[in-house]
């Protein structure tokens, strides 16, 4: 079957727009499909077509299918080597990187996984994992949560962790001190609230996240949240303006007596 | 040759009108005749509802597969499973009657909304395990093509319930029963409480259960539309009307045991149209009464409940509305971002709502300050009295609140065991229920629905057992009492 082409637009509906409204979802009182006036040939046919319907409904199940068999758990991995190697196997084969004790961060080369090396790391906790960017989701966190002794967690540009993910983060409230989650475009400030849980954290980067509505009052309500923690993200003052008595010092006059 | 027809038309009618008459309002007036002539051509093409004699387009078929009284979250998702379920597309016809399409006094949307597992019977903490993996993946489950996502805006804090010394021990034991079954609970002790969430008063705790995963708190609106969304492309169809008979058929059979047994089947469901008297009689295969807090009247119209008393012809279904009210605060110094649903031992309970500092809670009023269903209308009072004293005791930040609003909705309380009614009917062959949940349907809703669709199609509950929630303990007076209800 050929590619499709990029105008058809096959493609997984985007992510980042879910926020734009509840009310909005209904059919019937689309805001988004009363501005389209232009609609695609594709979409007149699928509202038309049952068949053109069915085939697109399976292109998006694979996507889906596909993402799934990305998160499957490598039970024999676990079993044979312990669930350090089974955690570091999975990142890797994600295309993240992973620190071993006393050892240099490692990455996934052209060759693949050898499992050499993996014989001699029985024993060693993982202590950092920089999933940046990989196809992580809340079944594929099991192979992380299992890493006891992990130190720094770095789940940057993670296009499917969302809140119910941060809310198994509890699992590494023991020993996980720094967490990024910059640029997640599924975090909102409800799953950062099971933070909480995290008590040994120190560094907490929480910038650039599309879903937040309001990233200065949650950066303040994170930093109250976790008082030991030092919290990256929003610049709390980003969403005020200046005020009338900066803007004209002339106009302010004296205040008026009590 | 369309247009020509329609201009022909138009030229009668404008020439039709006689001297004097309508000078100024002739062409409105033609023009509504217009639109009429263009609905009723187009109804006779293939494909829509067409009556030589007027015009139908606003009435349900005339005869239906399956038909679902009630439009809420439980009637949806029973839809849902049964054309998810159903061996070959296309197989089964179901139609939603919903009454009221604003959803103005619906159990759903006046929710507070929130998921738990920490029940007392291990049947509702399987049901709300699996809603909870539903609701996580639901994108997945009611996944339509070009339409945007779904955000169910779900909190994952979790419920905190806290226990007194009598109810400590009962408290322990339900969170035995919870883990077995998969749930992530933990206990605390007054320390742990103190430290963990310092703006609690634990006077009077002796125990606390924190729900650690899969607990928390969604928007149901959100959820119904996502339903309706997905069940509309999936080909089920919605009627705007109330239910208002149901005629049916009975034969008299004799049980093993030589007993007269009158057993009753369902042939028509007359669907009156709303501001009319106009009605629809809908011939159908199946009934599902899952018409929450009006359950017992779709139910006694079925004819059930009429009998001597003591027999099963004589058992009525126990569900009726019971007003419950919920409270919207503002508390400037309350609990922070990680406040779970906090439910006290005295019943009252309470939870954060968005970053504002506002709080949404309330209390399960007594048996006998049972406030009259008739309207939906708050008592300000009862906040005043039964509400806040508890809430400030427990949290002493609460003493210094300014509540911002209210709104009141139904429970479908189930008056034998607060526990919800699944399954057939003994007598009624072909009515199902799925209803009388007492305030936790919107959580169970999707497991129950499944298991109702399986029940529908298979015969018998094929993944979650659920024969203690069946009609027929109210004729054998086998209670299935749930001791955990907010």
């Amino acid at each position: 079957m050929a590619a499709p082409r990029a105008s058809l637009r096959l493609v997984a509906p985007v992510w980042n727009r879910g926020t734009s409204g509840i009310r909005g979802l209904s059919k019937a009182v689309d805001p988004e499909g009363s501005q389209r006036k232009g609609r695609t040939l594709l979409q007149f046919l699928t509202d038309h077509f049952y068949d053109v319907e069915a085939v697109r409904e399976y292109l998006l199940r694979k996507q889906v299918l596909k993402v799934q068999k990305k998160n499957r758990s490598f039970t024999y991995i676990e079993e044979r080597y312990g669930p350090y190697v089974a955690g570091a196997y999975f990142v890797l084969k994600q295309g993240g990187a992973v620190k071993f004790r006393d050892r240099e961060w490692m990455r996934a080369n052209e060759q693949g996984l050898s499992s050499l090396e993996f014989r001699k790391l029985q024993e060693v906790p993982v202590e950092a994992v920089d999933a940046s960017g990989c196809a992580i989701n809340y079944q594929g966190l099991d192979n992380l949560l299992a890493l006891k002794e992990l130190q720094s967690l770095s789940l940057q540009r993670c296009p499917h962790v969302d809140d119910w993910c941060l809310g198994r983060l509890y699992h590494l409230a023991d020993s996980l001190q720094e967490l990024s989650l910059a640029g997640c475009p599924r975090i909102s400030e409800r799953g950062l609230a099971c933070l909480h849980h995290l008590q040994n954290l120190r560094r907490l980067d929480i910038s650039d996240l599309p879903s937040v509505s309001n990233p200065g009052l949650t950066q303040i309500l994170v930093e109250e949240m976790l008082p030991h923690c030092e919290v990256l993200g929003a610049d709390w003052a980003q969403g005020l303006k200046v005020g009338p008595e900066e803007q004209s010092p002339d106009a302010a006059g004296s205040p008026i007596p009590a | 040759m369309l247009r020509r027809a329609l201009r022909l038309r138009l030229g009668q009618c404008l020439s039709g009108r006689g001297l004097g008459t309508y000078r100024g309002g002739s062409t409105l007036d033609c023009d509504g005749k217009v639109s009429k002539i263009k609905k009723k051509i187009q109804s006779i093409f293939p494909g829509r509802a067409w009556s030589p004699l007027y015009d139908t387009s606003h009435l349900p078929p005339e005869r239906s597969d399956v038909v679902i009284v009630g439009g809420g979250v439980l009637g949806l998702s029973v839809a849902y499973w049964l054309k998810r379920l159903e061996k070959q597309q296309g197989a089964i016809q179901v139609l939603v009657v919903e009454r009221d399409h604003t959803y103005a006094r619906a159990s759903t949307v006046l929710s507070v909304g929130g998921i738990r597992q920490q029940f007392s019977l291990p049947e509702n903490v399987q049901l709300s395990l699996f809603s909870a993996e539903f609701l996580r993946n639901i994108n997945e489950y009611l996944a339509v093509v070009d339409d945007p996502p779904l955000d169910l805006q779900f909190n994952p804090s979790g419920y905190l319930l806290l226990a007194s010394e009598e109810g400590a021990a009962i408290m322990e034991r339900n969170v035995k029963i919870q883990r077995q079954e998969g749930a992530k609970v933990c206990l605390m002790s007054p320390e742990q409480l103190q430290k963990k969430f310092p703006w609690i008063n634990t006077e009077g705790v002796a125990l606390a259960s924190y729900g650690l995963e899969n607990e928390g708190w969604f928007d149901p609106w959100c959820l119904l539309q996502g339903l309706r969304r997905k069940l509309q492309s999936m080909g089920v169809l919605f009627c705007q009307g109330e239910v208002t008979r149901f005629i049916s058929s009975s034969s008299h059979m004799e049980t093993a045991s030589g007993e007269q047994v009158t057993l009753k089947r369902i042939h028509e469901v007359h669907v009156k149209m709303d501001h009319s008297q106009e009605f629809q009689p809908v011939e159908c295969a199946l009934v599902v009464n899952a018409a929450g807090a009006w359950s017992g009247q779709i139910a006694e119209l079925a004819g059930i409940g009429t009998g001597p008393p003591g027999t099963m012809q004589g058992t009525k279904l126990p569900v009726e509305p019971r007003k419950r009210y919920v409270y919207l605060w503002h508390c400037p110094q309350g609990p922070g971002l990680e406040a779970p649903l906090v439910a006290d031992p005295s019943g009252a309970y309470f939870r954060r709502e968005g970053l504002g500092n506002n709080y949404l809670g309330s209390c399960s009023p007594t048996e006998e300050e049972e406030p009259d269903p008739g309207n939906l209308e708050v008592d300000y009072d009862f906040f005043q009295e039964k509400v806040w004293p508890r809430l400030a005791q427990r949290v002493p930040a609460f003493e210094t609140l300014k509540v911002r609003s209210a709104w009141a909705g139904y429970y479908d309380y189930n008056t034998f065991d607060q526990n919800g009614v699944v399954g057939p009917h003994p007598l009624v062959i072909n009515m199902y229920f799925a209803t009388g949940f007492s305030g936790h349907g919107l959580q169970q809703a999707p497991a129950v629905g499944r298991a109702v669709a399986e029940m529908m199609l298979e015969g018998h509950f094929q993944t979650i057992n659920l024969s203690p929630f069946l009609f027929g303990r109210f004729y054998f007076g086998e209670k299935a009492q749930e001791h955990c209800i907010l």
